[in-house]
């Protein structure tokens, strides 16, 4: 027992939530670390994972408290110690990584400033040695420059090397404990992998213990020794982490593992693209999205999408797939009317649908939805779902007011909410049921064509494997086509019939989900493949040569 | 267009259960207040102008009538009329066109700065402009540039606050309207084909509703302020009508009086009508305060 | 670099700015109704003389020519002359703003740090006893006329306890405690009505960076707390606070043309009023662009100061 770094016993945290009232958050929390050894925390939005990471720091946010248990580290008990001693260890024998650097650094500071405070502070080392420890540390962490980037500011790096700037803010004391809180959520999918190998090697070659704050079980499963799995303060299940990956005893971790953000096992059954229905005779697209240019600014002067042509059909999905700044979302709102387009049209039923809202019919609005990657800010908060879904049953069917309320219990029914909600407010609803609701309003339209845009990425996995089900049940029962825009290839792999993967606004492939998923690939679409994780301990190892390749053909 | 009365009420019900005992009171002193000034005929005890007395404190000794607590409860003015009348008065001149000038700016204000947040583009970018310039002026000196060429009448005196309050108003409504459409909801009801009626009516306001509710709370007593030292300062409102700032100009002499004699109860006189300036603003600004933090909503940035 | 070019922007836009402001101001006085010869001559007033004083005074040249030859004189420092005693009003308006400058900068030089310190007080301890008080006390004074708080404080110091003079009558001879005992009373007064939003608006920024996640990080970093404060949020918080400390300046010219009403203090917001009540146009004018002026240049500094502060603009990408 002598070489356990950090343990923590039946640790609860509490918030005030009112005045005089407290509110676990945390509830008997234990696990420990030996030195060296990596422990993850997965569990979804509210599980109390950043707190109980927190709380190994002697740390509660303002409006919590840690309410009992202990946390050991070394021979220390730290929630034993005052204020001020608490102080001593922090930054030296524990440090931490925030979920988002670029809002974690100090906007007035240059980078290397900040990365060498404590030591400085702590009379650890002279200016000069902490200086040259930074720049070794920039130097592992493969960062651009290392002699110079410190001398920047925080606004003047990219995203995915502030958060590798913010591990060596955080490697400069060699602390024996480092906590990663999401390290990686924030970034693009292409350079999380890079960031995640970037800290795993750290780690590694530090040997450092660490807590590894995730909601994403892949992600997790690449650095993690041990896994503790999280839900509504409680532990469900903690143990090594080849075990909590291939034996889970408890369903909720079974849960996790099939909704965990992995390409599909097997591929899924081709469809035939084209339904033949009496009304679909001719087999042609539902909708053709043909050379479309447009940008933003006066006269589409920043071009976000070059010559795009896509097709959809009738009870099928396309998937498009992108990065930020790939057009994809561009290419959602040029479908709605939401943007004109520079030059190209978009044609519904082999009739081109005009440029801008006010220029479409109500039918033709009607046969094209848009339901909104953000749920909560979507739907109107001070409107009840009545009003949210009786709208436009209003607006396109002039259904009387008995018709409306006998049409949105129907709905509710459809996306599996009790026809109650109807009174409720969003702010009342949670985030799954939410996102329901929003899905709920463009069925209400009836319409021919929903554009998805990242409907599912704002949702812990669980909630957004319920809501692609529902997609699926929806277009099998309804006959409508999704066009489903995502920056997550797993997720688009189970949904779509086919792809199109975009980078910086124009198309780089496309074909059936068969054919992009099946070798060879085109090199962007290889290192997006490359950057989905398996759900094996030993993936990232074994991806490295592969990526390393696919990157520099990528950027070509 | 219906008024979204399902969403007031939940709003109200939302403040119902949050009441504080300083609101309250506050609610209740406001109450009092607009029932006197409703009814101010009925509650003063003498005519507005009546001249009760020769020995007003300005032309009398220490033992005059205009001594408060004498005769008169809170004495007479420096004519020798009585204070409390006065003061029901008076407040009702300052309310009410406290109220007009509110009114009008919020009118004003709104409509143009929801139109500039819907409209965007151009025009937005001029209304704002010119907006910005006219913000470039202390708006005391405004005031006294107009009423040195068109003198205080009532009129001219609440259509240049109204003005000069307008500006703040639109600025304060356009950033509300405008953190508001750009939020994901509007965009989806623009993109089912909805009008910019219905946008504006039904998804913005009641969203803006709370806030603008307690910026008008705001607007309201900077007007009584403003009002008032225009009308200290004696270019306000004119003789022989009179309101609360104008008073405390006219009896400002007792104050001397009350050193003179060393009887304090002279300074009631000039410091009463002030006190009720002050016991009204107070109460809004209160309420306005505790309105906002239990809704949570708040205000753009600015004084 | 783009830090000089944005600035200099925002400073050719003040000179704009005040250039719209004069002719507001001119045209605000000159072109609506009221003849200024009317206005002098008064009841005597014939066709004759009336049309003597418009030549005298230019009145029939045309409007820009006037506003022209007005705007070169303040330029110059030549300001015209009082319509009610003819008097040159360089002289009188030059002692009359030192006057008004020296009771702003004791006023500035007693709010500022005052209302900084609770400020921080009332941030560094959010919803303590000690915030909910002072956030309390300066709702209430917020709400205060300007008067009020005046007559207050004269009821108190000048009638009761007779501790300051309740009227600024300073003379030649004064020496320089009986002045300053002279100026207690107006400048508390004043420091009273711009304390208020001062104390809330630096409560507001403060607690917003020290709230930042920036702060936490360094909380977790075990850096001491004085650091925090010196190091981590003060570069951040500078800015906003001192474009805070201008606004009020700013906005402290309502007061001083009322405190200076009622204490008798000879200054130029009293000038102003005088002027107005004896419709003397030229010295309104003179007044409310110095007034105008120093505003637009108070917010000025505002803007410019934030954006030397701005870390982003400072240091383009």
């Amino acid at each position: 027992m002598a070489d356990k770094l950090l343990e923590v016993r039946d640790l609860c945290v509490a918030a005030h939530v009112q005045k005089n009232v407290l509110t676990p958050i945390v509830k008997k929390v234990s696990f420990s670390i030996e030195t060296g050894k990596v422990v993850a925390l997965i569990g979804e939005s509210g599980s109390g994972k950043t707190t109980i990471s927190l709380a190994c720091m002697g740390y509660a946010r303002p409006g919590c408290t840690i309410t009992g248990g202990g946390v050991k580290l070394d021979d220390i008990e730290v929630l034993k110690l005052g204020f001020l001693e608490r102080r001593r260890f922090r930054g030296t024998d524990v440090s931490y990584v925030a979920q988002s650097a670029a809002a974690s650094f100090n906007a007035a500071l240059t980078i290397t400033r900040q990365v060498i405070e404590t030591p400085l502070i702590k009379n650890l080392m002279s200016a000069n040695e902490a200086m040259e420890k930074a720049v070794s540390l920039y130097h592992e962490l493969d960062l651009p420059e290392p002699e110079a980037i410190g001398r920047r500011y925080p606004h003047q790096v990219s995203g995915g090397q502030l958060q590798r700037l913010m591990a060596a803010m955080a490697m400069i004391c060699d602390p024996k404990l480092l906590i990663l809180d999401e390290p990686t959520t924030a970034l693009d999918v292409t350079t999380q992998i890079e960031v995640l190998q970037a800290f795993k090697k750290l780690i590694r070659d530090k040997h450092t213990s660490a807590i590894y704050v995730s909601h994403d079980l892949a992600v997790v499963a690449q650095v993690a020794d041990d896994i503790l799995v999280l839900k509504d303060g409680v532990m469900i299940e903690y143990g090594p982490a080849e075990q909590i990956i291939n034996e889970p005893s408890q369903d909720y971790t079974r849960e996790l593992i099939s909704a965990a953000h992995i390409m599909p096992k097997s591929m899924p059954k081709p469809r035939p693209l084209i339904i033949q229905t009496a009304q679909n005779a001719t087999a042609q697209p539902l909708l053709v999205v043909d050379g479309v240019t447009a940008g933003y600014g006066q006269n589409h002067q920043y071009l976000a999408l070059h010559s795009v042509s896509v097709e959809a059909h009738v009870g099928r999905t396309i998937g498009i797939i992108g990065e930020s700044g790939s057009g994809k979302t561009t290419l959602g709102r040029v479908i709605s009317g939401l943007m004109g387009s520079k030059q190209g049209e978009v044609r519904l039923d082999g009739i081109p649908l005009a440029d801008s809202i006010a220029r479409r019919s109500r039918a033709e609005l009607r046969s094209v939805q848009f339901a909104f990657q953000m749920a909560d800010v979507a739907l109107n908060p001070r409107h009840r779902i009545r009003k949210i879904l009786g709208r436009p049953l209003k607006f396109y069917f002039n259904m009387s007011e008995g018709e409306v309320g006998h049409r949105i219990d129907e709905i509710l029914d459809t996306v599996e909410l009790p026809s109650y909600f109807a009174n409720r407010f969003p702010r009342e609803l949670s985030g799954g049921e939410r996102q329901r609701i929003n899905l709920a309003r463009s069925l209400t339209a009836e319409p021919k064509l929903i554009i998805c845009d990242e409907i599912t990425s704002a949702l812990d996995t669980i909630v957004a494997e319920a809501i692609l089900k529902l997609l699926r049940e929806l277009q099998e029962r309804l006959k409508v086509a999704y066009v489903f825009i995502s920056h997550d290839l797993s997720t688009i792999a189970k949904v779509a019939d086919t792809i199109a993967v975009m980078r910086r606004g124009k198309i780089v492939e496309y074909g059936s989900t068969v054919e992009i998923l099946t070798p060879p690939h085109h090199r962007y679409t290889e290192l997006l493949l490359s950057s989905v994780p398996d759900l094996r301990t030993d993936w990232l190892d074994t991806i490295e040569t592969r990526r390393a390749a696919a990157r520099i053909a990528a950027a070509g | 267009m219906t008024v979204p009365v399902a969403e007031l009420r939940s709003l109200l019900r939302e403040l119902l259960s949050e009441l504080t005992p300083t609101v309250v009171i506050c609610a209740l002193i406001l109450a009092c207040v607009i029932l006197v000034v409703l009814f101010a005929p009925l509650i003063a005890p003498y005519g507005e102008g009546e001249i009760l007395t020769n020995d007003s404190f300005a032309l009398q000794g220490s033992e005059g009538k205009a001594r408060p607590g004498s005769t008169l409860l809170l004495g007479g003015d420096f004519l020798g009329r009585d204070i409390l009348s006065r003061l029901v008065y008076g407040a009702r001149v300052t309310l009410s066109v406290a109220l007009a000038i509110s009114l009008l700016a919020f009118l004003l204000g709104t409509t143009v700065g929801f139109l500039a947040a819907a409209i965007r583009g151009r025009a937005d970018a001029v209304l704002s402009r010119i907006v910005d310039a006219l913000i470039s002026f202390p708006s005391i000196m405004i005031a006294l540039i107009v009423v040195t060429s068109l003198g205080s009448t009532f009129t001219v005196l609440i259509i240049t606050v109204a003005l000069i309050d307008a500006t703040r108003v639109f600025r304060v409504a356009r950033a509300l309207a405008m953190n508001i459409i750009v939020q994901d909801y509007i965009e989806a009801a623009r993109v089912r084909g909805e009008g910019l009626g219905w946008v504006m009516w039904q998804e913005v306001l009641p969203n803006v509703l709370g806030p603008l509710a307690a910026e008008f709370g705001i607007r309201f007593t900077y007007a009584i302020l403003f009002i008032s030292a225009l009308s200290f300062l004696g270019l306000g409102v004119q003789p022989p009508h009179s309101d609360l700032g104008l008073m405390v100009k006219e009896n400002i002499q007792a104050l001397l009086y009350a050193s003179a004699y060393d009887d304090l109860r002279y300074a009631l006189i000039c410091i009463s009508p002030a006190l009720c300036i002050a016991t009204v603003t107070i109460s809004v600004n209160l309420i306005v305060d505790w309105f906002l933090k239990s809704t949570g909503a708040s205000l753009p940035e600015e004084l | 670099m783009a830090l000089t070019a944005l600035i200099g922007r925002r400073l050719l836009i003040g000179v704009f700015i005040l250039l719209i402001v004069s002719a507001l101001v001119f045209a605000g006085t000159e072109i609506l109704p009221g003849d200024v010869a009317t206005a002098i001559l008064g009841q005597s007033a014939t066709p004759e003389l009336v049309a003597l004083i418009r030549e005298r005074l230019g009145l029939d040249d045309p409007v820009y020519l006037r506003y022209l030859h007005w705007l070169g004189g303040l330029v110059t420092g030549n300001l015209g002359t009082s319509l009610v005693n003819g008097a040159d009003l360089g002289g009188e308006v030059g002692v009359r703003l030192f006057n008004t400058f020296f009771l702003a900068l004791l006023t500035a030089s007693v709010a500022v740090p005052l209302s900084i310190v609770l400020g921080l007080l009332s941030a560094l301890k959010p919803n303590s006893i000690l915030d909910r008080a002072i956030s309390t006390v300066s709702l209430a004074l917020i709400s205060l006329p300007d008067f009020l708080t005046a007559i207050i404080l004269v009821t108190l110091f000048a009638v009761t306890w007779k501790l300051f003079p309740a009227i600024v009558n300073i003379r030649s001879d004064d020496g320089i405690t009986d002045i300053m005992r002279a100026l207690v009373l107006p400048v508390s007064a004043l420091v009273f009505t711009v304390l208020a939003h001062m104390v809330r608006m630096t409560r507001t920024v403060v607690l917003d960076v020290l709230t930042s996640q920036p702060i936490e990080m360094a909380l977790l970093k075990g850096v001491p707390r004085w650091r925090i404060l010196i190091v981590h949020a003060l570069p951040n918080a500078l800015a906003p606070i001192v474009n805070v400390i201008a606004l009020n300046l700013a906005y402290l010219i309502s007061g001083i043309v009322v405190i200076e009403t009622l204490f008798n203090v000879l200054g130029l917001g009293r000038f102003t009023v005088e002027s107005v009540q004896n419709r003397d146009i030229p010295a309104v004018q003179v007044c409310a662009m110095i007034f105008c002026a120093v505003y637009v240049l108070l917010n000025l500094l505002a803007d410019v100061i934030s954006i030397i502060a701005n870390p982003r603009l400072r240091h383009p990408k």
